[in-house]
């Protein structure tokens, strides 16, 4: 990229020849691409040194045995438990990409809880149940993205709402009990498997494959971009920002659902005290770690999953080290901030800096 | 004439009045399940006894307390009790109380005051002494030998500090038994299972953990769920203790998958109108009276699940 900047500066002294241009033209195209790799690269590289960790300090931490027909081991447990918070983090993507965001997703997966199982010891089918839980996430979505939309509420104040009123509203429907089911059909979502790995994971896939396609190999993508970099200037250009607005809600409600529907499934009953509690600002912080601007309109969902896959191995990490529970939460501070730093390139820039002169020192 | 009735009229009223006990009852508000239990607890014991209870729901505000606690004293009622929401600030309106000779009962959190004299009792449930009885029953069954995974509560819980300082009192006199595994599961059923999924793995499959001693009967049940999705059996593999007595625990403890808890009674209206009673028949009552519950096994669990089921 300097390089390019440097031969557009030194040609313009002389004449520019056409060649001189293209190869600028092409270096100023690239420097996107170079930098999205350079993207992946700290994300990656603060996993692998979580994982490195573990195998520290438990040797059989990466030993994955094949019984009961599914596959078992701590790896496994990683992705499985990931799987909310991953959910979240690809809606939460959606939704930071656009320039807002949504605090009420935690409380969305405790409202979709209770009226899952609340439906469940009735006697309607469980597809039924299902559709029923997926639209009350959608609705609970749109309910935020026309706050936000419409309404010009500030996003974090539109969501806000939601996340105080919808622990209540949970509440409310299990009647401040924890109503417990027993089917294994919907059971299958937090506990099933399917060739060998936890449903849960599979769901996370499919979620992305799906969310990755429609942004990817549609213009929808650039579309949230767009209306993320600057709302008005878009929506002179032909875009209307308050429907993509409503999407990426909808879409970080949908999310909601499914995970809320995972973390019931997994316990096979609803609590509405604690669902999900907390779990927007992990998606909040997977999103960060995966490299995305609060600001909106840079995101990408691979990264975000990665971010959910890096807090799940520090949580699993610290519970497997043996350290006393007070200090989990400033351990967890610290990591997440090596990993933030790590990514700033200002950081980097400076770290290099004292080496060299460091460097010199010793000369 | 007229007025002779009238007065005659009332001083029957007041005959009446006089003749059944009349407890102020200042309670904290209705912020969990089991606080409310816990009121509609009183309330049955003071009918069933024939009590007039006059109950005062304080919103989470001592003020609100201390107000209810004078308009009792100004009613003249034989009795108060006070479940209070903080610790100080107690001291004016209790020696209000004594000075009216109303004997006044301290249950569920505690107050501190010098002056032991200005309350009748304390009638609470001792965190420590539910530790103990767990150990012991635990140290019982495996004769002093065994690695417990440990289940804590939320870090920096009254509960959680006080159950795990008096299972570990207990603990010390044995030196073959050894906690291996300690984790906050902050006192849920979800965490409790993500953490235990964790110690399985870390400890061969399980096969080095001999018992789970969680916390509270939620992080208990989600425990159970961890170890059966592992392909062990909760309850003959690895023994489950806890704390709480909550009916879903009772269930797990019939089915065979639990194996013994401590009950948390919300029934402490009983001994709190014991206590006014004695006092006012004149015998003596004990400073601190403990209602720790009783340990529950699996031997009597489905009959208690069906009693609590129905409640």
């Amino acid at each position: 990229m300097k390089d390019s900047i440097q031969t557009v500066s030194a040609g313009a002294d002389h004449k520019l020849s056409e060649q001189d241009l293209a190869e600028a033209k092409a270096a100023r195209y690239q420097a996107g691409k170079s930098n999205s790799v350079g993207r992946y690269i700290w994300p990656v590289c603060a996993l692998a040194l979580l994982l490195a960790v573990n195998l520290l300090l438990d040797a059989s931490f990466f030993s994955i045995s094949y019984q009961d027909g599914r596959f078992y081991g701590s790896l496994i447990d990683i992705l499985n438990r990931s799987a909310p918070v991953a959910l979240l983090a690809i809606g939460m993507s959606l939704v930071i990409a656009t320039g807002g965001i949504d605090l009420s997703v935690g409380a969305v997966m405790a409202i979709v809880g209770a009226v899952c199982a609340n439906l469940l010891i009735t006697d309607i089918s469980v597809f039924a149940v299902i559709i029923i839980g997926l639209s009350t996430g959608i609705l609970a979505g749109v309910i935020n993205g026309a706050l936000v939309s419409y309404l010009s509420i500030q996003p974090i104040v539109a969501t806000l709402l939601l996340m105080v009123a919808g622990r209540g509203v949970a509440q409310l429907i299990n009647q401040g009990q924890i109503v417990t089911f027993q089917n294994d059909t919907f059971s299958a979502i937090g506990v099933g498997n399917w060739l060998g790995l936890p449903m849960p994971v599979w769901l996370v896939i499919a979620t992305l494959l799906f969310c990755q396609l429609l942004v990817r190999r549609t213009a929808l993508g650039l579309f949230i971009e767009a209306v993320g970099c600057n709302a008005s200037a878009s929506r002179y250009m032909g875009i209307n920002d308050r429907h993509v607005k409503l999407f990426a809600y909808a879409m970080a409600g949908l999310c909601a659902a499914m995970a809320g529907m995972i973390a019931t499934a997994d316990i096979q009953g609803s609590d509405a005290n604690n669902a999900g509690l907390w779990l927007e600002l992990d998606a909040i912080l997977a999103v960060v770690i995966g490299g995305a601007a609060l600001t909106g309109g840079r995101f990408s969902l691979a990264l975000s999953i990665i971010g959910a896959l890096i807090i799940q191995t520090l949580a699993t990490t610290i519970i497997v080290s043996g350290l006393p529970a007070k200090f989990n939460l400033l351990i967890k501070a610290i990591v997440i901030l090596v990993v933030l730093l790590l990514q700033s390139e200002k950081f980097r820039n400076q770290c290099k800096q004292l080496l060299r002169i460091s460097a010199r020192g010793d000369v | 004439m007229h007025i002779r009735i009238i007065i005659l009229s009332i001083s029957i009223l007041m005959i009446n009045k006089v003749a059944a006990t009349t407890i102020g009852f200042s309670q904290v508000g209705s912020e969990s399940g089991w606080r409310t239990s816990f009121s509609e607890s009183v309330k049955a014991q003071a009918q069933a006894r024939g009590i007039e209870l006059k109950f005062s729901d304080a919103q989470q505000k001592q003020e609100n307390q201390i107000k209810a606690v004078r308009s009792f004293i100004a009613q003249g009622v034989d009795g108060i009790i006070i479940a209070p929401v903080v610790e100080t600030g107690w001291k004016p309106v209790l020696r209000e109380a004594k000075r009216a000779r109303i004997p006044v009962v301290i249950v569920d959190r505690n107050i501190k005051v010098k002056q032991q004299s200005l309350f009748l009792t304390r009638i609470a449930s001792d965190f420590e002494e539910e530790g103990e009885k767990i150990a012991n029953w635990l140290m019982a069954q495996t004769k002093g030998e065994c690695a417990i995974a440990e289940l804590q509560g939320t870090v920096g819980a009254t509960a959680a500090i006080d159950r795990a300082k008096g299972f570990n009192r207990v603990l010390a006199k044995f030196p073959k038994s050894k906690i291996i595994r300690s984790q906050t599961g902050e006192f849920t059923r979800s965490k409790g299972k993500e953490v235990m999924e964790s110690f399985l793995k870390a400890e061969q499959g399980g096969k080095n953990i001999c018992a789970v001693w969680a916390h509270n009967d939620e992080m208990a049940l989600g425990a159970i769920q961890a170890i059966k999705e592992a392909g062990l059996k909760p309850g003959t593999d690895i023994l489950i203790v806890s704390v709480d007595g909550v009916p879903d625990y009772f269930k797990a403890m019939a089915e065979g998958e639990a194996n013994a808890t401590v009950e948390l009674s919300p029934h402490l209206g009983g001994p709190s109108f014991d206590a006014i009673e004695a006092h006012l028949a004149g015998k003596k009552v004990q400073k601190l009276i403990s209602t720790t519950g009783d340990l529950f096994t699996q031997d009597t669990a489905a009959a208690e699940y069906q009693k609590r089921r129905l409640q």
